[in-house]
């Protein structure tokens, strides 16, 4: 038991939250968020350059074979500075393609996502949707960055699904998204061709833990970043001839933020552990790290713009930016409810 | 970053489980599943005894002193196994957790020889002598006064909130020493002897009908010249490095009980329905969810070998188990229900359920109020400008 970072995972940590501070400001973000919702730049130099996007793809088809709790950190470095990248489906499509991918599957797609090549989105809300054969049709709502990817990974109540979106019979329309650093699309397939894989529980929670993960991680690196930025701004505001941060009723808030995040950061890297270990414990630590996670990040986004008072509630500080993500990565891949139900059920003794 | 064990430290955990178990459902059957820290008091001091025959009481400390010189990984592994086997807690739990570690840290090699063996044998058993009336919150304003006479220090004053002084053997105290000395300068840690004429215990009832608090009284209380720990005028430091180790595995201890408690609110919530209620199975499973969340911030707290940075986890603890009991009191009484408002016989006494719900008032109470805490994680934590003082 040594429940730290090893010194490569420091390092990892490091060179990626250097990466993010530095290059997805508020400017080039903002620019993304007026355009498809992605910039595009800073995925390829986060794949090319940094060489991250094969971090968890197996080195023999080009990646580093790194597990979870790496993937958690480079997650966290994303999420505090809001990044405009399309990393949520890109994780969950090496994971799954790397649980349940054919050979060919593997060879055609993996490399191509560890360099950074090709963009993926997780395809899972929908109400009807069919196969005939390997050709799918039917409606999938809310697929984040659905507008800007080259491949779907669908999650069909029969295992998932691999669908390019440049095949017959898909089309895709973008909605303008209150968060728009990961834009919703609505993508409509009609008899589209579709590569499956391996239909298992296994190829479908890899995946699932991947989101999960990147969300959950994503959380605690905004609701850190808001922690931080806060102090810093009442640290620099003086009113009543004091520095506000001075006053009780702001100490404690700031406070209840870090109280809560501690949690959230022993919640993410609890299920990435336990997943890289194979624990039994990884389907109740996935649950708790999803949902805690998302409602620390919102309650702090939430009181940065309050600490902040009038200039908060502006479009032109960033606080809105924190704020709308948070909200987004609560109903993200499943609500709160929905995750605290999945645990009420292994604890009352009633899970499958 | 690793959660799992090793084997060894699995094969260790087989031993202390089935020690403990076997004690459980042996020799000690009769304390098994206590929960306050008052009840059967005597045959608690026993049990201590029997802990330290086999090598079981403070495994912690080194091998010289009676310690098992364990890692960190065995004493985590061995507190856990201690609560689930329903062991009821430690009645000194301030001489092996607090006392020990300072002697051991601040003492001399003659203080040592003196105080350790009784502790490691669980024939000493210590209360804490920190807070007083005026000095709650604010710890730095003791009035409690010792000044040497001769060859030895005479004591006046009065403590208050004294854990189980009642059964204690020796008290620490923090007096103030220097005359006309204000705030955390000028005071003294002294080692003194419970079983004197000079110290006068007030048991005070509290809202759950028990009394594991008192008053402790000096007047004109004595003990030898070199019952100093550190050197005088210089408690604060003392009491300090004392209050760090309470962060120690204890805490792991602690939340095995939290889990007999949440499984016990599980068990009732199954038995009278409430388990089927969309809203309670939300809150048990956010009960669960911190509970686990705090298992995995101890250990995070536990693997920091970096002493200089902040340790955020270690900051926030305090705070986080305290105001998560009081939510599980007040769950428990929720599931309950109005039954939950009956006491367990004619008296003013409770079962576990109901005395959790009223108990778990005094958590985010003693050892640094809510309050308190959060101005710490801000100042400490956050670096945000400290409170100012009426008095300066």
């Amino acid at each position: 038991m040594e429940f730290a970072f090893t010194e490569e995972q420091a390092m990892i940590a490091e060179t990626a939250r250097d990466f993010f501070r530095e290059n997805a400001t508020s400017e080039r973000t903002r620019k993304a968020m007026a355009g498809e919702g992605i910039d595009r730049e800073l995925w390829q130099a986060f794949g090319a350059e940094l060489g991250l996007a094969g971090l968890t793809v197996p080195e023999e088809h080009g990646g580093s074979g790194l597990g979870m709790v790496e993937l958690a950190i480079i997650a966290e470095a994303a999420g505090s500075q809001v990044s405009a990248i399309p990393l949520l489906g890109h994780a969950m499509a090496c994971a799954a393609i790397g649980a349940g991918g054919s050979d060919e599957a593997k060879a055609a797609w993996l490399p191509r996502l560890a360099a950074g090549e090709a963009i993926c989105a997780i395809a899972s809300t929908h109400s009807t949707l069919e196969a005939d054969g390997d050709k799918l049709t039917g409606t999938i709502q809310c697929v984040p960055h659905g507008a800007v990817a080259d491949l779907l990974l669908v999650a069909a109540p029969k295992g998932m699904w691999l669908v390019e979106t440049a095949a017959k019979g898909v089309s895709i329309e973008g909605h303008t998204t209150m968060d728009q650093t990961r834009p919703l699309a609505t993508v409509m397939l009609d008899g589209a061709a579709a590569t499956p894989l391996a239909q298992s529980f296994d190829v479908t929670m890899a995946a699932w833990s991947a989101g999960w993960i990147v969300l959950a991680a994503e959380a605690l690196g905004g609701a850190q970043e808001t922690l931080e930025r806060t102090v810093a701004y009442s640290l620099d505001r003086v009113q009543f001839g004091r520095q506000i941060g001075s006053f009780q009723a702001y100490k404690h808030r700031l406070a209840d933020m870090m109280i809560e995040i501690e949690q959230a950061r022993s919640a993410v890297y609890w299920a990435a552990c336990a997943v890289d270990e194979g624990s039994d414990e990884a389907q109740m630590a996935l649950h708790a790290a999803k949902s805690f996670c998302a409602d620390t990040f919102f309650m702090c986004a939430g009181n940065m713009i309050q600490l902040h008072g009038g200039i908060g509630f502006t479009w032109e500080h960033d606080a809105h930016l924190f704020f709308k993500r948070a909200r987004s990565i609560q109903t993200m891949l499943m609500d709160g409810e929905f995750h605290r139900e999945q645990v009420a059920r292994m604890v009352l003794g009633e899970a499958a | 970053m690793k959660l799992g064990f090793s084997k060894a430290e699995e094969e260790f955990r087989a031993e202390a489980a089935d020690w403990l178990q076997g004690q459980m459902a042996g020799e000690f059957k009769d304390i098994k599943g206590i929960t306050t820290l008052t009840e059967k008091a005597e045959r608690r001091k026993e049990w201590e005894q029997q802990l330290a025959a086999h090598k079981w009481s403070c495994i912690g400390w080194p091998v010289e002193w009676g310690g098992r010189g364990a890692s960190l990984a065995e004493q985590v592994i061995f507190a856990e196994e201690y609560a689930r086997a329903g062991v009821p807690g430690r009645v000194n739990h301030i001489g092996i957790e607090l006392a020990g570690p300072t002697i051991l840290t601040f003492g001399t090699e003659e203080q040592k020889q003196r105080f350790l063996p009784g502790i490691a044998a669980g024939t000493t058993i210590f209360c804490q002598g920190f807070s007083e009336p005026n000095a709650g919150s604010d710890l730095g304003n003791v009035r409690t006064k010792a000044r040497l006479d001769g060859d030895e220090w005479v004591v006046n004053g009065q403590k208050i909130w004294t854990s189980l002084a009642h059964i204690s053997d020796w008290i620490f105290v923090v007096a103030r020493s220097g005359e006309g000395s204000k705030g955390p300068k000028g005071l003294t840690f002294l080692m003194m002897d419970m079983h004197q004429p000079g110290i006068e215990i007030r048991p005070i009832e509290q809202i759950n009908g028990d009394a594991e608090f008192n008053e402790t009284f000096f007047d004109d209380a004595r003990c030898p010249a070199d019952s100093l720990i550190g050197t005088e005028g210089e408690g604060w430091r003392v009491a300090m490095g004392l209050l760090a180790f309470e962060r120690g595995v204890s805490t792991l201890g602690q939340q095995m009980a939290f889990r007999n408690e949440l499984d016990a609110i599980i068990a009732a919530a199954k038995d009278n329905g409430k388990a089927n209620n969309p809203l309670i199975r939300q809150r048990i499973a956010k009960a669960e969810i911190g509970l686990r969340l705090m298992r995995y911030g101890a250990l995070r707290m536990l693997s920091n070998t970096d002493h200089s940075a902040i340790d955020g986890a270690a900051l926030t603890y305090k705070i986080q188990w305290a105001t998560w009991r009081r939510g599980l009191g007040e769950l428990a009484m929720d599931v309950l229900g109005q039954a939950g408002e009956i006491a367990s016989g004619d008296a003013y006494e409770w079962d576990v359920l109901p005395n959790l719900f009223l108990y778990s008032r005094a958590d985010t109470i003693y050892g640094g109020t809510n309050q308190i805490q959060r101005n710490q994680i801000a100042e400490r934590g956050l670096g945000l400008p400290r409170e100012p003082r009426g008095d300066k």
